[in-house]
């Protein structure tokens, strides 16, 4: 290919993605629909802006699909994946061999071979991870509990598909080796290749604990974001062709290493780099999809085709509807479930073109199965939008009906950027009240410090509004700004102010100014960084001065507030020293005021006020105030309490 | 035996009388004193250790200013918290039975406002009677309260021998020369638990 070609042919899909999406999303439709018919329209069948190389670039594209999987397995910690064990293996075992069988039965009715309607059964049975990973996150539904059944039988698929690669050669009748030589290992003995895909597994977990984190370090202490970027797409590009190379699915070998990742502390960086990558080749591989849709066929034999399609999508949804009652799910979920899933998968492509290389199904079938296939997922949008708003507001209507609800609240409600001396005491109080926070960094070593005493500390500057929003900006309540470069809080307000405005925002503040500066950017909860612990290191001195602990208490109490509140009144004045400087005088006479009228106006004071005025038995008010000095002032000697934390200050 | 006192004044600077109160018996062996608004200005009651200081003694005074009637606010957290449910009263709840409660007040009115018709209205026994309760419920048994009316209007001498006073009740009872149980509150009838302890 040229590389005008190259350029144009880019030109046009990305053109086509855009102007795609910006309709779709319009009509309320879903991005995913609007890639497949845009697919369509410039397709060979209809305008021929792009031409037979559909199958190149959907090859291209499919490592979209790699990247996807690579960030779901970010997003699954290796006990959340263990959590769903019950539904991976038993929801999309069953919902494999289920499908297999009963489109291998509809196959042979057809007059298929038994090979052939196996195959055909096992090709069906795959859904669309693509499409309906991407159509369940754009619409906010990957975390009810239908959702993350789709997930579970999705992934189960993608595992499924490494024993259906191994399987069919067995079926094949002619000779199976001829399409094993795709891989390196194909022409090594049996127990040979399977000790090279166990290798290749245990590589990606053992380089994933233990190599990338100081990669990443080393990366990420040069400041340079393309390079950090570039050892990402290094890095899933490279497990993608390990895996080929053994004969396992890319996309598996990227999940792996995802949920390697997940508890890594540069998870929200890689997420938030490689996301827009994951989306282009996702438009991309959409675009082949609808490019590769034969309408020679669907022309000739639409009766067929047609009838097809409609019977395969009904029988999916059948057996997809009895499987989610019989895992107990209540009708919207299960209808959301079954909708979401009734159609065949990318690996459906791959797989047919495999069991065609080993004769397994002839020419016509397999450009029949492509077109189902391809029809299927074209389909697949539309029946998600009438599950949506069609079916979902008939359940919702009917009292005692309830919809899917989150079943984890996967979102922490607090994020803390910062976790230098400052953030971490704030994350420590936290964790020990049971609240979760995402604490981000954006200095290497210092993750690599907080991370050796158990906290989990991400990579990732929190001035970068996506970055937030990795974090989970978006759900959370709160965000804590505790870095200390003065600018950069402010930054940072000003992003999440912004963007996200329903978060809280609780600020670190370097000095008076900052603090000034803060106010007038509207945070409220501004705290200078080290004005407490003078406070406290006073209250102490009064003590040590010997004040009784609870005056001292109390003064400093006054103290804090009154300082607090002036700063609050001061902060317009923020340029004006002059007035700053007239302000303070002010109020420090202000403030001894303050400071001694609790000792100085002993006429309130329940001790005075009960008295009788000279001893006499009397019926009369309250008596007027002792003569000052009876009070005799006698310094005592307070002894540290050794069980309070204040004594160590 | 041994006496904890519990002593709680907000503004130690404001106080005369507790003040005295306090020098007549500091430096007693065998007698503790706690000032709990040093300990807990913040008023953060550390419950477990409160409790341990009550088992180790057998007489607890609560010596404060009769604010509103009562104790100053903080001596009422301490009770609230550290008179805990099941182990000080409750099902199971008898690790105080058998010990001594005295309250050691002072007030700003003279003892003539302190009855009916008076300024007050009341008796201070009957102004004490939650203290009262509060110590038959823990099984405890409540004494005569030791009580210094007006004492800031007293001739210095005389506010002397009033804290005189309450230094030979407290010696007294530490070193056995006061029997407490017959210096019971009037009309103070043992709780069934605190005769079983002794």
């Amino acid at each position: 290919m040229h590389p005008q070609d190259l350029l144009l042919g880019a030109f046009i899909y990305l053109a086509a993605a855009v102007i795609a999406a910006l309709l779709a999303t319009r009509l309320g439709l879903g991005s995913v629909l609007g890639y497949l018919v845009a697919g369509m329209v410039i397709g060979p069948s209809v305008l021929g802006l792009i031409g037979r190389e559909g199958a190149d670039v959907m090859h291209f594209a499919e490592f979209g699909v790699v990247v996807m999987l690579f960030l779901v397995g970010l997003e699954l910690r290796p006990a959340t994946l263990w959590a769903l064990r019950r539904p991976i293996i038993g929801l999309g075992g069953l919902q494999v061999a289920a499908t297999a069988l009963a489109l291998g039965a509809g196959a042979l009715a057809l007059g298929f071979g038994w090979q052939a309607a196996l195959t055909t059964g096992l090709i069906l049975a795959m859904s669309s991870t693509a499409i309906v990973l991407q159509s369940l996150s754009e619409r906010g539904l990957l975390k009810t509990s239908a959702g993350q059944s789709c997930f579970s039988v999705l992934l189960f698929q993608d595992i499924a598909v490494i024993p259906i690669l191994a399987l069919l050669p067995l079926l094949a009748t002619v000779n199976p080796q001829s399409a094993h030589g795709a891989t390196l290992i194909g022409d090594l003995p049996r127990w040979a290749q399977t000790l090279a895909v166990l290798a290749a597994v245990g590589a990606i977990i053992v380089a994933g604990r233990f190599l990338t984190r100081p990669l990443f370090r080393l990366v990420a202490a040069t400041g340079s974001r393309e390079v950090f970027v570039g050892l990402a797409l290094v890095m899933v590009v490279g497990i993608a062709l390990l895996m080929q190379l053994v004969g396992l699915s890319a996309a598996l070998g990227t999940f792996l290493a995802g949920v390697v990742l997940a508890d890594s502390e540069y998870r929200h960086e890689l997420e938030m780099d490689l996301d827009p990558f994951k989306g282009l080749l996702l438009a991309v591989f959409f675009i082949a999809v609808g490019a590769g849709i034969d309408f020679s066929l669907l022309l000739h034999q639409p009766l067929l085709v047609a009838g097809l399609v409609l019977g395969f999508i009904a029988l999916k949804f059948g057996i997809m509807f009895l499987l989610a009652r019989l895992f107990a799910m209540g009708g919207p979920d299960a209808c959301r479930f079954s909708f979401a899933l009734a159609q065949g998968g990318e690996f459906a492509f791959v797989l047919i073109s495999f069991a065609a290389g080993l004769g397994l199904l002839d020419p016509g079938q397999s450009g029949l199965l492509v077109a189902v296939v391809a029809l299927s997922m074209a389909a697949a949008p539309l029946l998600m939008i009438l599950d949506a708003r069609v079916i979902q507001p008939r359940f919702a209507s009917k009292p005692g009906a309830r919809g899917s609800e989150p079943i984890e609240d996967t979102g922490a409600r607090v994020i803390i950027a910062g976790h230098g001396r400052f953030g971490i005491t704030v994350g420590r109080l936290l964790q020990a009240s049971g609240i979760r926070a995402v604490v981000l960094d954006h200095d290497a070593e210092q993750i690599e410090v907080v991370r050796k005493f158990g906290f989990r500390t991400y990579y990732g500057d929190a001035s970068r509004h996506d970055l937030l929003e990795a974090a989970g900006a978006a759900e959370a309540q709160a965000l804590v700004i505790a870095i200390d470069e003065p600018e950069k809080v402010l930054q940072i307000v000003e992003t999440a102010r912004r963007h996200f405005p329903q978060l809280q925002i609780f600020a670190r503040a370097r000095d008076r100014v900052h603090a000034y500066r803060l106010i007038n950017a509207g945070v409220e909860h501004v705290y200078r960084e080290v004005f407490a612990a003078s406070v406290d290191l006073g209250k102490q001195l009064l003590v040590g001065l010997g004040m009784h602990p609870f005056e001292a208490h109390r003064a400093a109490r006054r103290f804090k507030a009154h300082d607090e509140d002036l700063l609050r009144r001061s902060a317009r004045h923020v340029d004006d020293t002059q007035r700053l400087i007239d302000i303070a005088r002010q109020e420090r006479e202000e403030l001894e005021r303050v400071l001694t009228s609790d000792a100085s106006a002993p006429g309130a004071s329940p001790d005075h006020a009960w008295q009788a005025p000279d001893g006499r038995p009397s019926d009369a008010g309250p008596a007027p105030a002792p003569p000052a000095g009876q009070a005799a002032p006698q310094p005592a000697p307070w002894p540290p309490v050794p069980w309070r934390a204040g004594a160590m200050h | 035996m041994k006496l904890l006192v519990l002593h709680a004044h907000p503004r130690s600077k404001a106080s005369v009388v507790q003040r005295a109160m306090v020098r007549a018996i500091s430096g007693l062996d065998g007698v503790t004193i706690a000032d709990l608004y040093a300990e807990y200005p913040d008023f953060d009651i550390h419950v477990a250790r409160e409790q341990q200081r009550l088992l180790d003694h057998d007489v607890i005074v609560l010596q404060h200013p009769f604010y509103w009637y009562s104790s100053p606010a903080l001596l009422k957290e301490w009770l609230d918290l550290v008179l805990e449910n099941g182990w000080a009263y409750g099902p199971g709840g008898t690790r105080l039975a058998g010990r001594f409660l005295l309250s050691a007040i002072s007030t700003g009115g003279t003892q003539e406002a302190y009855r009916h018709g008076g300024r007050n209205r009341f008796e201070i026994a009957e102004l004490l009677s939650p203290f009262n309760q509060t110590a038959y419920l823990c099984s405890m048994a409540y004494l005569a309260p030791f009580v210094i009316h007006a004492g800031r209007q007293l001739p210095a001498g005389q506010l002397a021998a009033a804290a005189g006073t309450y230094r030979d009740l407290i010696v007294g009872l530490r070193d056995g020369a006061i029997d407490p149980l017959s210096r019971l509150a009037p009309g103070f009838t043992l709780p069934p638990a605190f005769s079983a302890k002794r």
